[in-house]
């Protein structure tokens, strides 16, 4: 399992917006992870790097990178699955600024799923009885198929109106909503229709699908905003929302 | 992109899905008969259908046109939602106006 074979050059984003590529040689190893290879030059190479991971099994959403020109969750991506001739150039996640070399400020990501209304609204005290959901319900369905967002941002690094379009919630925040708008429970979508059908929601997505394509989750935020933007279509034309 | 701005897109562009099918086939008929100007004139100046038809066609266009102008603006340029509404608002009455000058050009006698 440990067998070093050879060697595996690695090229990663040092500095902040300001910065540059530096190579590193790491052990190439069987089932080896590309957060695997981080984390050897952290502690074998280089300390001072910089980067960010929680869980290493997919589910905290922490360690997501660009590797080899796309982004992806480092921490379940094998090294053999994206290695181009023993070769792997790892830098942060686009579309977001940059703090020190593989660790960005998410802050813009979060900030927009508050604008996006992705709080949960109660409808209930604590007194009344649970609200039954059916799970074959088509809003519980609907609401399910998006649910599994692990915040990773990567739908958001990947995301052609994000980058052109500052003012854009993203495919995660506008997903959320989806998944809030076909929640029961939730007392909360008047305000959310509102703020998804403002300038920079859901109307902005051009539909490019990146965010489907490069979901760790396969989940598909493209699906998720086209319900958003029927739904608020037909709040607006019946006069429930305004703009 | 907004959501009023979305919902006059889309109906604009419903609108004009017939219209351009039938100027389409306005153009091959015209110029399969070899019909002069003269020979269209005659069949367009005080025709109601004609003028309602390409009046229409160029409001829906001038509309449908504007709001991507203006989304076209506001992603590749430094412009803002507000300065890219004002530039497009400008962009879509000079097409509305050089539209129904040229249907009035066909229509009126």
């Amino acid at each position: 399992m440990s067998d070093t074979r050879t060697d595996l050059t690695v090229s990663l984003w040092r500095g902040a917006e300001q910065g540059r590529y530096q190579t590193y040689s790491v052990p190439l190893r069987e089932n080896q992870t590309v957060l695997d290879v981080v984390t050897f030059v952290q502690r074998h190479l280089d300390p001072t790097l910089s980067y960010r991971f929680a869980c290493r099994v997919g589910v905290c959403g922490s360690c997501a990178m660009t590797v080899n020109g796309r982004p992806r969750w480092t921490c379940r991506t094998h090294v053999s699955s994206v290695a181009k001739r023993g070769r792997l150039d790892i830098g942060p996640l686009e579309n977001l600024p940059i703090i020190k070399d593989l660790v960005t400020d998410m802050r813009p990501f979060f900030e927009r799923w508050q604008q996006a209304k992705g709080a949960f609204v109660p409808s209930k005290t604590r007194r009344d009885a649970i609200e039954q959901i059916r799970p074959d319900s088509a809003p519980r369905i609907a609401a399910d198929a998006a649910i599994e967002c692990i915040n990773c941002g990567v739908c958001y690094a990947a995301c052609d109106t994000v980058r052109w379009n500052s003012d854009f919630l993203g495919p995660a925040a506008l997903n959320r909503a989806w998944t809030l708008v076909n929640d029961a429970r939730d007392a909360g979508n008047a305000e959310r229709l509102q703020a998804v059908a403002a300038s920079g929601g859901c109307h902005a997505c051009h539909s490019h699908q990146s965010c489907q394509e490069h979901c760790p989750q396969a989940l598909n935020p493209t699906a998720s905003i086209a319900g958003l933007k029927r739904r608020t279509m037909g709040a607006y034309l019946k006069g429930d929302i305004k703009v | 992109m907004n959501v009023r701005l979305y919902v006059w897109q889309r109906l604009t562009a419903a609108l004009m899905v017939p219209l351009v099918l039938v100027h389409v086939a306005v153009i091959f008929y015209a110029t399969r008969q070899g019909m002069t100007a003269a020979d269209i004139l005659a069949r367009t100046r005080g025709s109601i259908v004609w003028a309602s038809l390409y009046g229409i066609f160029v409001a829906a266009a001038a509309v449908h046109a504007s709001i991507g102008v203006h989304n076209v603006l506001t992603e590749w340029s430094p412009l803002r939602d507000r300065s890219a509404g004002i530039f497009a608002t400008v962009f879509g009455t000079s097409l509305l106006l050089l539209g129904l000058r040229a249907v009035a050009a066909v229509v009126l006698s």
